[in-house]
């Protein structure tokens, strides 16, 4: 079993079915490289029956917010989010691009006013595959390349 | 929908039905103003037009049109004279001139400058273009001078010419067209096509869209020819511009493969895509497109402070 390769954590989260590749930009963006205390696993091009290849962080002693799992989705859509209490895992579900990304997201349009005024930037979003955005201010849609540079 | 307090920030925020609602509010103030000389709906109100970036024509007929409502009008025309260029950020501009006013019309270089006033003012944000995004007064007033001319905007053949890819009234009005039963010809140069993504919206919502870079090819087809500029500085060499841009000049001879009922539009202002002897045709409406922006900005100034 896959799972097995790497040490299993006793409290905290399994992101799995992350595309292979893309773990350490999952990492990055949560800034789970700045974690203190706990331990972070990484375990890259981990055979997959759904994907071929996959990805899974583990992340010892922390739970992720509403924020930090819609990050995810934009990512890795694919994504699972499991949440390890004493070993087991107490609660499962796979991430969903959410309606609406606030907050999370830059627009990448230079000349937008979210740039250069205090706003929260807010997205809605058109399309799931392939991932499309629409700028709430400026209008401009962003798609997936755009996107993963700007988060 | 109750318009009152409502902004007005892109077409994509309206409806037909919302659409179809200013035209005709619109038309009952034209009429009115022809019977009575003056209207005073908004007696006591105060307009602020807050042009960051200069224009002759919206910021004139927004002002002419609160005049003719019996309003008064606050405002600049340039940004250069006010505290931004102390460096006040928008927010606080929009935040001090809605203490002064009652509706406040914004033109900015920032592209969503419009979005961001209107969610910080307490009262309703009228957008007079927002860097290269939307103008959605200017459609209105399209669409207003395209059903006055033939009484509706069903079934019509509509021939976009000149800069589709840059050109925010095209994008904008092409837009606004898919509400409603049109053909679409889209005449450009090949360096200066309708961006894809919104070909491609126009087909997904059911419009039929011919594209080609052949105006004499087509005109005999259109019952509407709204015409662009064509700027130099989008192209590579000079050469290219002055072959491109001698193509698609509309002048009387160009016309005579036209319907006799064909209507040339354009936003105006003009370089050389129109002959001046067409301005006496009976095809030349781009004055009366002019006219056509008090109505529409009066009944969008009515509608938004409630008086109407």
């Amino acid at each position: 079993m896959a799972e097995l390769k790497v040490t299993a954590i006793k409290e905290g989260t399994v992101i799995d079915h992350i595309p292979a590749g893309k773990g350490l930009k999952v990492i990055r963006i949560l800034k789970l490289d700045r974690l203190n205390g706990g331990a972070l696993l990484l375990a890259a091009n981990v055979h997959s029956k759904k994907l071929g290849k996959k990805d899974i962080v583990k992340i010892e002693g922390r739970f992720l917010s509403e924020e930090e799992v819609n990050k995810i989705a934009l990512i890795a859509p694919s994504a699972t989010v499991n949440i390890v209490r004493d070993y087991k895992v107490a609660e499962k579900f796979k991430v969903e691009i959410p309606g609406e990304i606030s907050g999370i997201l830059k627009c990448a349009n230079p000349n937008c006013v979210s740039n250069h005024e205090y706003t929260t930037p807010k997205f809605y979003v058109i399309s799931r595959e392939p991932l499309k955005v629409r700028c709430h201010y400026c209008e401009r849609t962003m798609e997936e390349e755009e996107i993963l540079t700007n988060l | 929908m109750d318009w009152k307090n409502r902004d007005v920030i892109s077409i994509r925020d309206f409806s037909r039905e919302d659409i179809e609602f200013v035209l005709k509010t619109a038309e009952r103030l034209e009429r009115e103003l022809k019977e009575k000389g003056h209207l005073d709906y908004a007696t006591g109100k105060i307009l602020a037009t807050l042009f960051f970036e200069p224009s002759t024509r919206t910021r004139l007929s927004f002002e002419s049109a609160m005049h003719r409502l019996g309003g008064s009008v606050i405002g600049f025309s340039e940004a250069s004279s006010t505290s931004v260029r102390k460096g006040e950020s928008l927010r606080d501009t929009i935040k001090t001139v809605e203490q002064y006013s009652d509706v406040i019309v914004i033109r900015h270089p920032k592209e969503g400058a419009a979005r961001l006033a209107a969610e910080v003012a307490d009262i309703p944000v009228i957008n007079a273009g927002d860097g290269s995004n939307q103008h959605p007064t200017q459609t209105l007033l399209d669409l207003y001078t395209i059903k006055s001319a033939f009484g509706k905007i069903d079934g019509l053949r509509i021939g976009l010419l000149g800069d589709l890819k840059y050109g925010r009234t095209v994008h904008s009005l092409s837009e606004a067209l898919t509400h409603y039963d049109v053909e679409l010809y889209l005449i450009s140069p090949e360096l200066l096509r309708m961006p894809r993504h919104i070909v491609e919206e126009l087909r997904e919502r059911g419009i039929r869209v011919h594209e080609t870079d052949d105006l004499e090819g087509v005109i005999g087809e259109l019952d509407v020819l709204y015409a662009t500029r064509i700027q130099k500085e989008r192209f590579p060499d000079e050469q290219e511009y002055l072959k491109v841009k001698g193509s698609y000049v509309i002048d009387r001879e160009v016309l005579k493969k036209a319907k006799e009922t064909l209507k040339v539009m354009h936003p105006l202002p003009r370089v050389d895509e129109i002959h001046p002897s067409v301005d006496s045709s009976k095809h030349a409406i781009y004055f009366k497109q002019v006219f056509s922006g008090v109505p529409v900005r009066m009944a969008l100034l009515g509608l938004t402070l409630g008086v109407l």
